[in-house]
């Protein structure tokens, strides 16, 4: 089958951006990624769009309708549809795009995706993304994501003699690489006593311990035609793109302090790249809680995860550099938006475009975008020949 | 926008606990399903509902400061997953006892509440919570 490679990506700013609205910020991280592209509309033959609840947060569905209309390639003809996995939306959009491509039934496809968090009051906005538990048998008692989050944590800690700066100290590492990256949401650095001592949102957890509610889009072009690919200027290979998933509900899972859906989907990008753990050499993972990050960095790499947090490994200059761009904890988490920034950031780093934060000699790079605590989990792991 | 008969289909299950068995393989659920994990096809027609005692002990719990909209007026609150006597979790809120006195083990039973309201004058919509016992 033939390769698929991301040549133009695009991306708005992360953060409060009460100035833009949803299809604003859409076509301006569409329009980016083409001119990286160096393509133009007539060359699309598809457009994917990764949203995961503006039905909720700006009364609108159809979204990709609306993206392609409003980034004035409606009178194209376009196909155009949205993709909906929780936050793990833009991963998802990713994978149904690539696998259009690989097929061969389109060319060059945009990927893009966009969440307008901001304008609702931040208790709708707990109740909106808690849409992605089961509304029937969590949220009906009063059930928040991060309230999942903290049951996962308090868990852990009596099973496995986690300690919290064990996992406290994920959001000081992002917040130290999101102070070195132009498009974050929050630049200000971190300590580890600010994360436990912050205001509570879900005890253990404080508001230090979760990503924020942003405004933002990003895009990506990816494509299998040879004469695009060979006049880009730094095509990156999707190397792998891989999809899993496991009970919607924490609790109908056999354990609940463990993702199995990405220990699946991690070990099966990792077969189908034909790479191990040992080619990677940067991580993004789905930071939406500290806790999660752990999670998900043992589901990688096992009980070395935590040695790894001990002996610092996680900072961009040392030998497991994650989540560089800043994570969703603070470059921002615009929910649909965030799997396709995770690409972008890939991107950067393995052109060698990412400046102060980059990771010297990258090659290859793993992303994981997480729908839920671990319900929907997608793997992609892009690179350099 | 009414909820009504979105509420009442489960109401049998949120007042008196009901799951269901899969008789294939004999494993309890709760929440109720209509296919059991295990066995799929074949628990086809072989699910059949079971009450709960009620019992059991908190597996895990959080006190929520950052709550939804509707609950607002009680936080913090506290949200636990519950280890049944029979053997499903269940998500709940433990109510009536200090958030200190809660710890992972704790024995509770459940109880008939009010959980939430639908607007001013719409609905009650009642369901189980947990107390120390």
């Amino acid at each position: 089958m033939r390769d698929v490679y991301i040549i133009g990506v695009g991306s708005t700013r992360y953060g409060e951006l009460w100035d833009m609205s949803l299809r604003e910020l859409a076509s301006e991280a569409g329009l980016k990624a083409l001119m990286d592209a160096g393509i133009k509309a007539e060359e699309i033959d598809a457009l994917y769009g990764a949203n995961t609840s503006a039905g909720q947060f700006i009364d609108q569905e159809h979204i990709a309708a609306l993206i392609s209309d409003y980034s004035g390639i409606s009178e194209l003809g376009i196909p155009a549809v949205r993709i909906e996995a929780g936050a793990a939306s833009g991963g998802a959009a990713l994978n149904q795009a690539y696998l259009a491509v690989k097929s061969g039934q389109y060319d060059t496809v945009v990927v893009g995706g966009v969440e307008k968090m901001t304008d609702v009051p931040s208790e709708v906005a707990n109740e909106i993304i808690g849409g992605s538990l089961d509304a029937e048998w969590e949220t009906f008692f009063g059930v928040t994501e991060a309230s999942i989050a903290a049951m996962i944590a308090k868990r852990h800690e009596y099973d496995e003699r986690v300690k919290r700066e064990h996992y406290a100290v994920f959001p000081v590492i992002s917040h130290k690489h999101a102070s070195m990256n132009p498009s974050s949401h929050f630049k200000n650095v971190i300590k580890l006593e600010d994360v436990i001592n912050a205001s509570p949102v879900a005890e253990p957890l404080t508001v230090y311990d979760t990503a924020p509610l942003s405004d933002g889009a990003s895009a990506i072009v990816i494509t299998a035609d040879k004469k695009k690919i060979k006049e880009s200027e730094n095509p990156i290979k999707v190397k792998a793109s891989t999809m899993a998933n496991d009970f919607l509900s924490l609790h109908d899972r056999k354990k609940i302090d463990s993702f199995k859906a990405v220990n699946k989907s991690v070990k099966e990008s990792l077969k189908q790249s034909g790479l191990n753990l040992s080619n990677i050499d940067g991580y993004e993972i789905h930071d939406s809680y500290s806790i999660g990050s752990l999670i998900q960095m043992e589901e990688i790499f096992g009980k070395e995860a935590i040695k790894m947090v001990e002996n610092d490994e996680y900072y961009f200059n040392s030998s497991h550099p994650l989540n560089v761009s800043g994570g969703l904890k603070a470059h921002g988490n615009p929910l649909g938006a965030v799997g396709l920034y995770q690409a972008i950031e890939a991107t950067i780093q393995l052109r060698g475009k990412a400046g102060e934060r980059q990771i010297k000699g990258s090659k290859n790079m793993l992303i994981h975008n997480m729908g839920g605590l671990g319900t929907t989990s997608v793997t992609t792991i892009l690179g350099v020949e | 926008m009414s909820e009504v008969p979105r509420f009442w289909r489960e109401s049998k299950h949120r007042y008196r606990l009901v799951g269901t068995r899969c008789e294939n393989c004999g494993n309890l659920y709760f929440p109720p399903r209509d296919i059991c994990p295990t066995c799929r096809r074949e628990s086809i027609n072989k699910m059949k509902e079971e009450e709960l005692s009620g019992e059991g002990e908190v597996y895990s719990y959080t006190v929520v400061h950052d709550g939804l909209e509707q609950f607002k007026m009680q936080v913090p609150y506290i949200i636990a997953i519950i280890k049944t006597k029979e053997g499903p979790l269940i998500t709940g809120q433990i109510v009536d006892c200090n958030p200190e006195n809660v710890k992972i083990g704790s024995q509770v039973k459940s109880t008939l509440r009010k959980v939430r309201t639908e607007g001013k004058s719409g609905i009650i919509q009642y369901g189980y919570k947990f107390i120390l016992k």
